[in-house]
């Protein structure tokens, strides 16, 4: 590991630490290209992407692009894993299996969460589901799996 | 196929270059095709994922195929219709080089009246050493406002 790599690495533990989850996510800058932001409180974290004109993939609806909502939930799992887990170095994606369930519409803001299937010593199984403006009517869900080690 | 009751490749071409996140991923169509497209993505610093390495965005990875899918579909799609994607699952294969821009080719291998099924793979220079492997299903629906049932 080079310096730059592992002084990272402490930075985003010592955020960690601090609770500060939303400064982890802000440290990552396709964060900002697509608008996502991080809030956490007693439940956990909460990953949300800002309703963007610029992330729309359908016009007709306006909808916001399959693979910005792909995006999202591979965000939220990465950073669900951050927080649940005790990690020695970020956890990789090895795959994502999305389910497009109804529109996402362009002009609302969508909340997403994961939950942590299983943790093993090497691989780590989340499933993330996506929501705009009602928790029950999911927008998209997946699971994917991480290399831990 | 009889030309008039399907999108011209040139068309659908046109339709995907003008959505708001192909422009601002500065998604361009390599090479379109009836039942294929190969799409490119530049590398830019603003797209990166992961600042430990400077590698880009999975979800960058994520917009590349499902937009390539979704032309490779769309192609297909009887005249009048719309394709919305279903669902989708990538496979990270190995590390996206730094600075280099990445090929995202998908083809529609087989079509039902409802259904189209897609496959495709992301890479740098040789689709044989690809860096993601990617399948997806799309639904074929009516123009129009959709429903969200």
């Amino acid at each position: 590991m080079h310096n730059s790599e592992s002084s990272l690495f402490e930075k985003v533990m010592a955020l960690k630490a601090a609770g500060e989850f939303a400064a982890i996510s802000a440290l990552i800058p396709y964060s900002a290209f697509v608008g996502l932001e991080l809030v956490s409180d007693d439940q956990g974290l909460t990953t949300i992407l800002r309703a963007k004109p610029s992330n729309v993939g359908n016009s007709s609806i306006p909808a916001v692009h399959g693979g910005v909502v792909g995006a999202m939930l591979e965000h939220a799992g990465v950073m669900h894993i951050i927080h649940e887990c005790e990690i020695s170095r970020f956890p990789r994606i090895i795959n994502i299996s999305v389910d497009y369930l109804r529109p996402c519409l362009g002009n609302q803001d969508t909340f997403a969460r994961g939950y942590l299937i299983r943790q093993g010593r090497s691989v780590s199984n989340v499933r993330i589901e996506a929501w705009q403006a009602d928790r029950q009517r999911p927008v998209a869900a997946a699971h994917a799996h991480f290399l831990m080690g | 196929m009889n030309q008039l009751t399907h999108y011209a490749p040139d068309d659908v071409q046109a339709v995907m270059e003008q959505l708001p996140q192909i422009r601002a991923l500065r998604l361009t169509v390599v090479d379109m095709q009836r039942g294929s497209c190969l799409f490119r993505v530049e590398y830019a610093p603003h797209l990166v994922g992961n600042l430990e390495s400077g590698v880009i965005h999975g979800g960058v990875i994520t917009t590349l195929l499902d937009s390539a899918g979704g032309a490779a579909a769309f192609s297909v799609a009887p005249l009048n219709s719309t394709v919305a994607t279903l669902d989708l699952r990538i496979d990270y294969l190995k590390k996206a080089e730094p600075g280099k821009s990445i090929l995202g080719f998908a083809e529609c291998y087989r079509q039902t009246p409802h259904i189209l099924f897609v496959k495709g793979h992301a890479y740098h220079d040789q689709p044989e050493d690809p860096i993601a492997h990617f399948v997806a299903s799309f639904m074929i629906g009516s123009t129009g406002p959709a429903s969200d049932a």
